[in-house]
């Protein structure tokens, strides 16, 4: 079995498919914990996790505050607003004030791409990127990866269908490396406009016809559209994104028997999703959110737990 | 001041001369040439039978006085230009204040003068306060010393304001340099828009950008038949644009900056903010096409575009992070590097690129060359001796470079500027 010897988990693209399958088959056991009554194990007992968040967040900042607690790790968290950080401090400063009180990690999102790999370049503690402007969203993807998984009981040759603002989408970049490297197939699919150019070479195939893309389509990611790209004439308007890419019943009738319906969160209702596919039957977002807790664990597990904690996990 | 330089492979842009020469220089002028010259009561530099260059001129830095002094002043950026081989710097006008009006362009020249190392010459700004509305009063710019006047980092936007700039300026004989950069279609990007910003997932500036103003300029150039020079040019396409526009007569000249004939988009990778610059680097093609357009003439000349920053600057991540890297130190390793060893560019050509034809686009009559009755400005370069850059060698006060660490072949040995060292290569 692939043994763990990273030290940062900055994107996808520098894992090999051996180390996302271990922290895959990692999580696996740790989405046990989180259905027990005591949803806690000692195994980071006494390790501090320090989440740091530049740009707004709920959902990934609970996700992996979540995560640490079952873990038993202590957490402090600081969040761009009402900080130094909107004091103009340096990033680097902030960083190394947070090394400073001896932390075991460090968690970070940054609306500027490639922050966490200047961190990691200079911090001693491990580093997690939790978004990095329009590069990387590792732990997304390895949820997104560990949901279709558990539900396709395989990723290899299956058909994944990216959908929406993909020049934009951090979320994207990271499945596109993940789910090629673990032998899926991979159609993004989206307004012109919002096609990063050259995308091709990333290994996947572009469409503008989105009822084909769910026609051919065993996953289909949808991903939120934001309002601003209409002032920025990315869109003419939202109402016509709705009208010409956004996944609703009528258009899930030549759909797969098994389709799965994925967002990263949070969803427009109405524009890429209608309520009823995102509450219907295909939809597996929820499914991701859960999933997130425990894909979570495996990496702080994987990253900071030391060689005893692993042995205290085996006789768990 | 006055000098005997003995044992000098003279290089211009015609020719490399074959035997050894003397040069003696007298109250800054460039007095005799000959093989051998005997005088007693003059100070002599041997450089053994290393190449002397006309002193390089570079039209384009930033030497950030006034306003950031913390960045590079006029005394810093002198210091960096002479161990860089420079002996005529022009300095960009987006400093804090402007350089907009006569007072400041005479004590920026009155300050250079102090520190006494290098001519820096002032280039005015096109627009008051840069703002692209209101032109300069370019007369009064002029004669305070002015050669050429440019909003660079920003572009002049408005089409009808840089209509009205050309048909003055052509009156006023002053040149007007183009930072093309359409800010619309830029959008903002921090780095050039293809496979590599997809890759990294930063915004992205198309090159389009670039060559949409470059080709308003060049028909604005055509219509008032009067000429243009276009700043770090760093497209292929901009390169086939100009050579259509020279190939028709019309009047525009342009220059290359070192990072865009060395460095590629690829390099982005490592977010190295240092590699964050404006135009931003461009595509292994585009970088092939700067070098041919240079062999080729069709880029006159090299300038560095020389832009100190602080590290708390630069550190704010590659979005935010200001654009520009310094240069004047490493354009002669560059030149020697890229071009010179990779057999693109001749030595004369060297001498073309980085002083005769910067001198002649400007209109300094007496720089560019080593005759007699020139300037004593001499640049003297050992092209085989190998060296690294290390930021302790770095003179200019800002130290963000990509390139600190790299080895180079060919070296600045010692600079004269009117006929005084004002460098001198101490490391043997």
């Amino acid at each position: 079995m692939t043994e763990w010897t990273k030290h940062n988990l900055l994107d996808i693209q520098n894992l090999t498919k051996e180390e996302i399958e271990l922290i895959l088959n990692t999580a696996k056991s740790f989405k046990e914990v989180s259905s027990r009554d005591v949803k806690k194990v000692p195994a980071l007992r006494g390790k501090t996790v320090a989440l740091l968040f530049f740009e707004n967040s709920t959902r990934t900042r609970v996700s992996f505050e979540l995560a640490a607690k079952r873990l038993s790790a202590d957490i402090i968290s600081i969040s761009a607003s009402g900080s130094s950080l909107s004091k103009g401090e340096s990033i680097l400063d902030t960083a190394k004030n947070i090394e400073a009180m001896n932390v075991s990690a460090v968690v970070v999102r940054h609306s500027t791409s490639g922050v966490p790999k200047i961190l990691a370049e200079h911090l001693e503690p491990s580093v997690i990127n939790a978004g990095d402007g329009c590069r990387a969203h590792p732990t997304q993807a390895l949820l997104d990866m560990f949901t279709i998984r558990e539900k396709l009981g395989r990723i290899e040759a299956i058909e994944v269908g990216i959908v929406g603002d993909i020049l934009h989408s951090r979320v994207a970049r990271s499945n596109i490396w993940g789910l090629t490297k673990l032998g899926a197939k991979v159609t993004v699919c989206g307004p012109s406009t919002l096609m990063p150019v050259e995308v091709e070479k990333l290994g996947v195939k572009v469409s503008y016809d989105i009822d084909e893309v769910i026609k051919q389509s065993d996953v289909l990611m949808v991903l939120r559209i934001q309002k601003e790209r209409q002032q920025d004439n990315f869109l003419p308007s939202i109402r016509e994104y709705a009208k010409h890419f956004g996944i609703n019943k009528e258009r899930l009738k030549f759909a797969k028997k098994n389709l799965l319906i994925m967002h990263p969160g949070p969803t427009n209702r109405g524009v890429e999703l209608s309520a009823e596919v995102a509450d219907g039957e295909y939809s597996v977002i929820l499914d991701q959110v859960t999933n997130g807790v425990a894909v979570r664990m495996a990496i702080l597990y994987l990253l900071l737990g030391t060689k005893e904690t692993i042995e205290e996990k085996q006789t768990l | 001041m006055s000098l005997l330089i003995k044992n000098a492979k003279i290089v211009n842009a015609d020719k490399e001369a074959q035997n050894l020469q003397d040069i003696l220089i007298e109250k800054g002028v460039i007095i005799k040439i000959a093989p051998s010259i005997n005088t007693t009561d003059v100070p002599i530099l041997d450089i053994k039978g290393k190449r002397a260059l006309p002193g390089l001129i570079d039209l384009h830095v930033h030497l950030r006085e006034p306003g950031r002094e913390d960045k590079e002043t006029i005394e810093s950026g002198s210091r960096a230009a002479v161990k860089g081989g420079f002996t005529t710097v022009f300095c960009m006008p987006n400093t804090n204040p402007v350089i907009d009006n006569c007072m400041i362009v005479e004590s920026i020249i009155k300050e250079a003068k102090r520190v006494g190392l290098v001519n820096v010459v002032p280039i005015g700004a096109i627009t008051r306060g840069l703002k692209g509305e209101e032109l300069v009063d370019m007369f009064e710019m002029k004669q305070a010393g002015c050669f050429a006047l440019s909003d660079d980092g920003k572009c002049v936007s408005n089409a009808r304001v840089m209509k009205l700039a050309l048909q003055y300026a052509q009156m006023a004989q002053i040149l007007l340099i183009q930072h093309a950069e359409d800010h619309a279609l830029a959008a903002e990007g921090v780095m050039h828009e293809g496979y590599y910003s997809t890759l990294l997932g930063l915004k992205p500036q198309p090159g389009l950008a670039e060559t949409v103003m470059i080709a308003r300029d060049i028909e604005l150039a055509h219509y008032l038949k009067t000429r243009i020079h276009f700043a770090h040019v760093s497209l292929k396409r901009s390169v086939e644009l100009i050579k259509i526009a020279k190939s028709q007569g019309i009047q525009v000249t342009a220059e290359a900056c070192p990072h865009h004939f060395s460095l590629t988009d690829e390099a982005v990778k490592s977010f190295d903010t240092n590699l964050k610059v404006n135009p931003p680097l461009r595509s292994r093609e585009d970088v092939e096409a700067i070098k041919q357009a240079l062999k080729d003439g069709i880029l006159d000349c090299i300038s560095t575009d020389h832009a100190p920053h602080t590290p708390e600057d630069k550190e704010a991540g590659f979005d935010l992070a200001p654009f520009g890297m310094i240069g004047l130190e490493t354009a002669v390793g560059l030149v020697c590097s890229e071009l010179v060893q990779q057999k693109i560019l001749s030595w004369p050509q060297v001498a073309q690129k980085m002083s005769q034809r910067s001198a002649e686009i400007m209109g300094l009559k007496t720089k560019g060359e080593i005759k007699e009755g020139m300037d004593g400005d001499l640049t003297v370069i050992d092209a085989e001796k190998e060296w690294e850059f290390k930021k302790e060698m770095i003179a200019s006060k800002s130290k963000n470079s990509p390139f600190i660490g790299r080895k180079f072949k060919g070296c600045v040995e010692a600079t004269i500027c009117g006929g005084k060292i004002v460098y001198e290569n101490q490391v043997v």
